[in-house]
């Protein structure tokens, strides 16, 4: 908060050193690490359990991950600029109702419609976070906090104790939520495609580039002519309308909506991010390490039921792993800090 | 302030937010009891008391971590595992004198956790706690599930639920008075106090002054961790329900509330008795609504709006006072030329 200034440099030194790491290998050495502990993971419960490597079971993994990951893609775009998002959950109740009552009044609608609707709906309200956040000049996790609070509500309001049941979705739009394209479902695509497209662009455009630069020093990118409020806001927009979109993929997998879906996924959320290697202080990370955090926080899932252990432990094992990441975060930053100032000082 | 001379003393007062919160909770108080249908019963004044305890208490500590550029979202969570454990041991046949101690020691720890990894580990203190609310709640859930434990005696629920002499006001406000006095004293009238507004304003010249800031925070921590802790205990025995839901959601009402008593949430400003007022303040909203049949859900609205309302109005009375001195200092400069020159190359 206050620390913004003493924290400028290290993070500058951090850009620095990922790039340097990530010329040795295809995954940076965070990435790799959650890869590793996925595979040692699955390989241990596949030991206890064959049926955890069956078709459907991996089905379901992949169904989950992908709402997980769709969500995860838009927080690390926001935090990338250090800020964070919090009312992604609530953004995911309030498209999830929205886009089900569309359907239920209109059963003819097409799909591709309702992933419109659902974008719309999330955009709207990522509008209002990033404009408060921006004009308000105050702390991002304040005002998300609040909407998170203000969503949450608006969706209870509007539902009334209701819950639109799977009966009452169009058939098609039902299938869509189960259905595979060539093998692969329908959600898993969408994700897909949102994080090559999200990847991309933040790597290899202008503008996902500056979202970096905003994070790394807010100042200096100031200072460098990037225009960081419109900026701001447009990485709340993106959060908002992927929230928006998950919230119509959570509708056509799960069928039943009701005023509380996606109640406390924020916190899932921000921790496929942060496990994900993405850095609470901006500057760092990338889409493809906070899907991967959101494969990991699934399987973990899918783990400890298939491992009979009580599903309660899911949520300490969450904060376990922020803990640790954020751990690992600092501890990698102190390293590279340290070598930077012994290589500053040869020169 | 510079334009302190042309108002009346308790004009300038009235001005500043936490001053404006508390005529604000006074207004809305009145308005209530005018016009809500029994909201000015003794009996729904002993319930808004009761049910402004658990945030109160937190909002002690709170404020402190707050001034000090820090936030602790924990709390709910350590509320939450610490009425769990008290089931837990409760149901395990120990004596509620041995179990009320261990529960507080449980809640300090945990709070000695979150200042480690603020102050030794040197982590974003929003992180850990965000991590650490995941993980104590969670922790609840393994340590209770979702089963409840409602048993216990009747001696101490009764005195939790009951009030002094039969009158309004219910006995645990006394242990809550003497807390606000203490933080407040500590605040606002000690060496511990001043440190802890100027490590809010600026660690480095803190640290510089001869403040041992990162001593300073851990502790703050260890006495959030208590004190939530202690409004584990009293919630568990209030309802007469340990459950590992107990307080969720909390932490978002603690915050909204110290924010809403004018605790700048960039560190160094605050005052208790704003704190105070914007807990029962946001408890009083809560209760006349309620009593309008709105529902919980709605209430959640009332709290967001509130919350970003609270942020963002200092803010903006700030930037506005700031405009309104910028012209008055050009009105009063331009009279004579001179200075006028200098007030036109500024």
């Amino acid at each position: 908060m206050n620390a913004t200034k003493v924290v400028a440099p290290k993070m500058s030194g951090r850009t620095a050193a990922s790039r340097r790491f990530s010329l040795g290998g295809l995954f940076k050495a965070r990435e790799a690490g959650i890869v590793l502990a996925l595979i040692a993971l699955v390989a241990f419960t596949a030991t206890q359990n064959s049926r955890f490597l069956s078709a459907q079971s991996i089905r379901d993994i992949l169904l989950g991950t992908a709402i997980l990951a769709v969500l995860a893609v838009g927080q690390a775009t926001v935090m990338i600029t250090r800020n964070i998002d919090l009312s992604v959950g609530s953004v995911l109740g309030l498209s999830a109702f929205a886009v089900g009552s569309l359907l239920q009044a209109n059963q003819g609608m097409p799909v591709i419609v309702a992933l419109i609707a659902g974008l719309v709906v999330g955009a709207a309200c990522g509008l209002v976070n990033g404009v408060l956040v921006r004009f308000g000049q105050v702390p991002a996790l304040v005002v998300t906090l609040g909407t998170l609070y203000a969503f949450r509500g608006a969706a209870y309001f509007w539902a009334g104790g209701e819950q639109i049941n799977a009966d009452e979705l169009p058939g098609h739009f039902l299938r869509f939520g189960n259905s595979s394209i060539l093998g692969i479902p329908w959600l898993v695509l969408i994700a897909v495609i949102v994080l090559i497209v999200a990847g991309v662009v933040l790597r290899n455009y202008r503008a996902g580039r500056e979202l970096y630069a905003m994070g790394s020093s807010p100042q200096a990118a100031e200072l460098a002519g990037i225009k960081v409020g419109r900026n701001t806001i447009a990485a709340f927009l993106v959060s908002g309308a992927l929230a928006g979109i998950a919230g119509v993929l959570f509708a056509a997998r799960f069928g039943t909506i009701d005023a509380a879906a996606g109640n406390g996924y924020e916190l899932n959320v921000v921790a496929a991010a942060v496990v994900g290697g993405v850095a609470v202080f901006g500057g760092s990370g990338t889409v493809w390490g906070a899907g991967l955090g959101a494969l990991l926080l699934t399987v973990i899932g899918s783990s400890l039921a298939v491992l009979d252990i009580n599903q309660f432990w899911q949520q300490a094992i969450v904060g376990a792993l922020i803990l640790l990441a954020i751990g690992a975060d600092r501890l990698v930053a102190v390293r590279v800090a340290k070598s930077l100032k012994k290589r500053d000082s040869h020169v | 302030m510079s334009d302190k001379g042309n108002r009346p003393a308790w004009l300038s007062r009235l001005a500043s937010w936490d001053a404006a919160v508390i005529v604000i909770t006074v207004v809305v108080l009145l308005i209530a009891s005018g016009a809500v249908e029994n909201f000015g019963s003794s009996r729904n004044f002993t319930f808004l008391l009761l049910d402004l305890l658990p945030i109160a208490l937190i909002a002690l500590p709170m404020t402190f971590v707050i001034v000090t550029g820090e936030i602790d979202l924990s709390v709910a969570s350590t509320l939450g595992l610490t009425s769990a454990v008290m089931g837990d041991l409760w149901n395990r046949g120990l004596s509620i004198e041995t179990i009320i101690p261990l529960c507080l020691v449980l809640g300090a720890v945990l709070g000695a956790l979150n200042g480690f990894f603020v102050t030794v580990l040197k982590l974003p203190s929003l992180a850990v706690t965000i991590g650490t609310l995941a993980l104590y709640r969670g922790l609840a859930f393994v340590v209770l599930g979702d089963s409840a434990v409602a048993d216990f005696p009747r001696s101490y629920t009764s005195w939790v639920t009951g009030t002094i002499d039969g009158g309004p006001i219910p006995n645990v406000l006394i242990p809550l008075v003497v807390l606000a006095v203490v933080f407040g004293l500590a605040l606002h009238a000690t060496p511990v106090g001043r440190a802890v507004f100027a490590a809010g304003a600026g660690e480095q010249a803190a640290r510089f002054a001869g403040i041992r800031v990162g001593r300073l925070k851990f502790w703050l921590y260890v006495v959030s961790g208590l004190i939530a802790g202690l409004a584990g205990v009293l919630w568990t025995l209030r309802y007469s329900s340990a459950r590992a839901d107990n307080g969720l959601g909390m932490e978002l009402a603690v915050v909204a509330a110290v924010l809403l008593g004018g605790v700048s949430i960039f560190g160094g400003k605050g005052t208790l008795p704003g704190v105070l007022a914007g807990v029962v303040l946001l408890a009083t909203l809560q209760n006349a609504l309620r009593l309008q049949d709105v529902s919980n859900e709605a209430l959640n609205v009332v709290t967001g709006v509130l919350l970003i309302i609270s942020v963002l109005l200092p803010n903006i009375i700030t930037k506005s006072r700031a405009a309104v001195q910028r012209r008055r200092k050009r009105s009063l400069a331009s009279p004579t030329p001179e200075s006028g020159a200098l007030a036109g190359v500024k």
